[in-house]
């Protein structure tokens, strides 16, 4: 089973990556693009029977910081 | 005072505090291996480096955080042992839930490596009761994600019980509150972005770092 994760920083936190990529699309000449976050995403190839509980703790416990990350699991086909 | 230096893979500054302490204390201090599950009895000091540990892969300490050694570090901080994490160290510390908060990206983008002028906050505590309260001293920081953060309420916690060793005097990463370090609850934990093991002696441009090992050395014995 594929899984994909997505990690990105949480509403509200500041991120200056963002930013800069936001800012460089502006200076590209592209207009209305009103935020930028980046992100990291994490693609998992594991047993079919790995538990959505088990996959919860990879994240907390590991790929995301909850302190300032939020995260989100993708089954993928 | 015994001590011990653990090694992350990666880490760089992990030489620099070995011979810090072992200047201040005339004892060398055990280095200690990433993938060793015990540390030794009777530390005064349990000492985490700066520098790249896994290089900084996942985000700065994640992986150092996870590693066998940090069940006896946590264990041994629990028991009231001092614990110094200096930045990679601070990121590790933080990632392995011993001190609130996290460390961000600086909020310029760029790799930070200069002397900047810190605030003691606090001398209140064994690792800054060599200063005086509201002292200016200057020490070295080098690093591109010491932009700390935490919700306005631990900030607030942090403040109110006096656990802010450090701030910085002027804005070098966008932290929080200006916040260049932390202690723990029980006071026997500190976390801090700025490298006080780049400031023993003269030839360094100062020794506003030895400060911080002499009163540990002080206050442990």
């Amino acid at each position: 089973m594929k899984l994909r994760i997505v990690v990105t920083l949480k509403p509200g936190v500041l991120d200056p990556q963002g930013k800069a990529i936001e800012h460089a699309l502006a200076g590209l000449g592209f207009g209305g693009v009103a935020g930028v976050r980046a992100g990291r995403i994490f693609e998992l190839d594991v047993a079919d029977d790995t538990s959505d509980a088990a996959v919860d703790e990879m994240c907390r416990k590991l790929l995301a910081n909850t302190v300032i990350e939020n995260y989100r699991v993708e089954r993928q086909p | 005072m015994k001590a011990a230096v653990v090694v992350f893979p990666g880490s760089n500054c992990d030489r620099d505090l070995a011979v810090a302490i072992r200047d201040v204390t005339g004892t060398a201090p055990t280095m200690v291996w990433h993938g060793d599950s015990e540390l030794p009895d009777g530390l005064g000091l349990i000492a985490l480096p700066g520098g790249f540990s896994y290089g900084d892969y996942l985000r700065c300490g994640a992986i150092s955080a996870r590693s066998p050694i940090m069940r006896a570090v946590v264990e041994q901080a629990g028991r009231g042992v001092p614990v110094l994490g200096v930045c990679n160290g601070f990121q590790v510390l933080t990632e392995a839930g011993l001190l609130p908060g996290a460390l961000m990206r600086n909020a310029g983008l760029d790799f930070v490596c200069r002397d900047v002028p810190l605030t003691v906050a606090t001398a209140d505590s064994r690792f800054t009761n060599g200063y005086q309260a509201g002292e200016t001293i200057s020490i070295p920081v080098a690093h591109h994600d010491g932009n700390y953060f935490a919700d306005a309420a631990t900030l607030d916690r942090l403040e109110g019980e006096g656990r802010v060793a450090f701030r910085y005097a002027e804005d070098v990463n966008g932290s929080a509150r200006g916040i260049a370090g932390i202690l723990n609850e029980a006071g026997n934990v500190l976390g801090m972005m700025p490298h006080p093991e780049r400031r023993i002696e003269a030839a360094h441009g100062g020794t506003d770092g030895r400060r911080l090992f002499d009163g540990l050395l002080a206050a442990v014995g």
